[in-house]
């Protein structure tokens, strides 16, 4: 069982502006929890400090079950960030070379063949197209086997088609982890998420999470997931006009 | 096509300048004088020029060795960056053709001196861009190298230096094309063989044809090495777009 995340208290200035203070969040163990919000209030930097990535003011970010969190999470960005150097397979296995470990290919080829991609393994980035980058980069994720994962809109940059296809796979491949992911897509919250909750204001303020029914990946014509979505997206416009 | 239509050109604007002008031929022979120089005197540029190569190339070799591990040194520890770059940056306040005097004195009229002056100019181009790309690593990788718990040293064996080849790709161009300077200054100088040393010999007796054809031969050199390193990184550097 993967350990939930608590962040408590957490605060963080920004040349000059409070970008959040105080901010509470409880990512519970085993789910994907969503972030909504619109850009700017500071849905990357809460995720980057939970990465460890960068230091908060103040506040604290712990594991459920009292261990360290460092090693224990991983992380997926807007771009598929694959070195153009290396292969689908050798980008996948990257972790492994910075971490001075033997690179367990087949598992990188089980990952691969995972998210469909088992006869592109020697291709380079530039010759896959951005479903097939971004997969291969979800397939990255997943050979680091770590329980908690990150996700700051990761699939924003995709067309509405391939979106749909890579929600359903993270979906499925990502379960049983915890997960954070963030998004300004209303219709990715209501397929992917068991939770989600809304990041608005300045300084910015985490309103309460709203728990989904049934499991994600929600159909995408799935009853109640379109009225969900158009009530969410009218909360978030009415934020942004606050 | 078109570098030999410009080629062709040049030489019968040159031939034209010399038939129709009148520039003594001491001072500009025509094409003609030069194509036979080049005839009757072949094995004698042929190892001369085969002298200058093998200075050019060790060279090359050398700097390129030495710019690129001052780049990585430097990359890897601030300490290092601390006392190497003002060091190198002061080397380059030095111009290399005061130098050339003091190399020969210490290393001889032989190959050792030439191949420093060489060394001494490609070595900062070489570092110079090499430590650019190795400092402009895109943040997003760095990111996420740091979650994936990769260690200083591997971050910049696996990441920072293949993202930087590129950046290294054009410290060599330029350091192909400047290369046969730093050997010539040398041959210039003080040596007892290489194409500059025919250069300031046919000069000193006015054997001025002579003289255009080593220095064609030379530039012949310099622009094939260019070439062919040129086509080389591309070849190796597949995935950056335009080479």
């Amino acid at each position: 069982m993967p350990p939930g995340i608590d962040v408590r208290g957490l605060s963080l200035r920004y040349a000059g502006e409070t970008v959040f203070s105080g901010l509470r969040l409880s990512l519970p163990a085993a789910e994907i929890s969503v972030l909504l919000g619109p850009s700017g209030a500071g849905k990357t930097s809460l995720l980057r400090i939970i990465a460890g990535l960068e230091p908060a003011d103040a506040g604290s970010v712990t594991a459920t079950d009292g261990a360290p969190l460092a090693g224990r999470i991983s992380y997926m960005a807007q771009q598929d960030l694959l070195v153009p150097w290396a292969s689908a397979t050798q980008n996948v296995t990257l972790g492994a070379r910075l971490r001075g470990q033997a690179p367990d290919a087949p598992r990188a080829a089980a990952l691969l063949a995972q998210v469909g991609l088992a006869h592109r393994a020697t291709a380079r980035p530039a010759t896959l197209s951005g479903g097939e980058r971004q997969r291969v980069a979800l397939a990255r994720t997943l050979y680091e086997d770590r329980p908690v994962v990150l996700m700051d809109e990761p699939f924003s940059a995709l067309d509405a088609i391939t979106r749909v296809r890579m929600q359903d796979l993270a979906a499925k491949l990502l379960a049983g982890r915890t997960v954070l992911l963030i998004t300004h897509d209303p219709f990715e919250a209501c397929r992917l998420g068991h939770s989600f909750a809304i990041l608005a204001g300045s300084p910015a303020v985490v309103s309460a999470p709203v728990r989904l029914p049934g499991v994600p990946p929600r159909a995408p014509d799935e009853d109640g997931i379109l009225h969900l979505q158009g009530e969410l997206l009218r909360q978030l416009a009415l934020g942004q006009a606050a | 096509m078109r570098p030999f239509v410009t080629l062709a050109g040049f030489i019968v604007l040159w031939w034209a300048i010399t038939a129709f002008s009148s520039v003594p031929p001491f001072m500009l022979p025509s094409p003609v004088a030069v194509a036979r120089v080049f005839v009757a005197q072949a094995p004698y540029l042929a190892v001369n020029a085969g002298v200058t190569l093998g200075e050019i190339l060790l060279g090359l070799l050398a700097g390129t060795l030495l710019g690129g591990l001052a780049a990585l040194g430097i990359a890897a520890s601030p300490a290092l960056q601390r006392w190497l770059w003002p060091i190198l940056v002061l080397s380059q306040a030095i111009p290399v053709f005061a130098l050339a005097p003091l190399l020969v004195l210490w290393l001889g009229f032989g190959i050792g001196s030439k191949v420093a002056m060489a060394v001494l100019v490609i070595f900062f181009p070489i570092t110079a861009n090499f430590l650019d790309g190795l400092r402009r690593t895109a943040p997003g990788w760095l990111d996420l190298a740091r979650t994936m718990d990769g260690s200083k040293l591997r971050i910049l064996l696996h990441l920072r230096l293949p993202a930087a080849l590129p950046a290294f790709g054009s410290g060599l161009r330029v350091a192909t094309a400047i290369a046969p300077i730093g050997a010539v200054l040398g041959e210039w100088v003080g040596a007892s063989s290489g194409l500059g040393y025919v250069m300031i010999n046919a000069n000193a007796r006015i054997q001025t044809p002579l003289m255009f054809a080593a220095l064609l031969l030379l530039a012949a050199m310099t622009i094939t090495l260019y070439v062919l390193a040129d086509w080389t990184i591309r070849r190796v550097l597949v995935w950056v777009p335009g080479g």
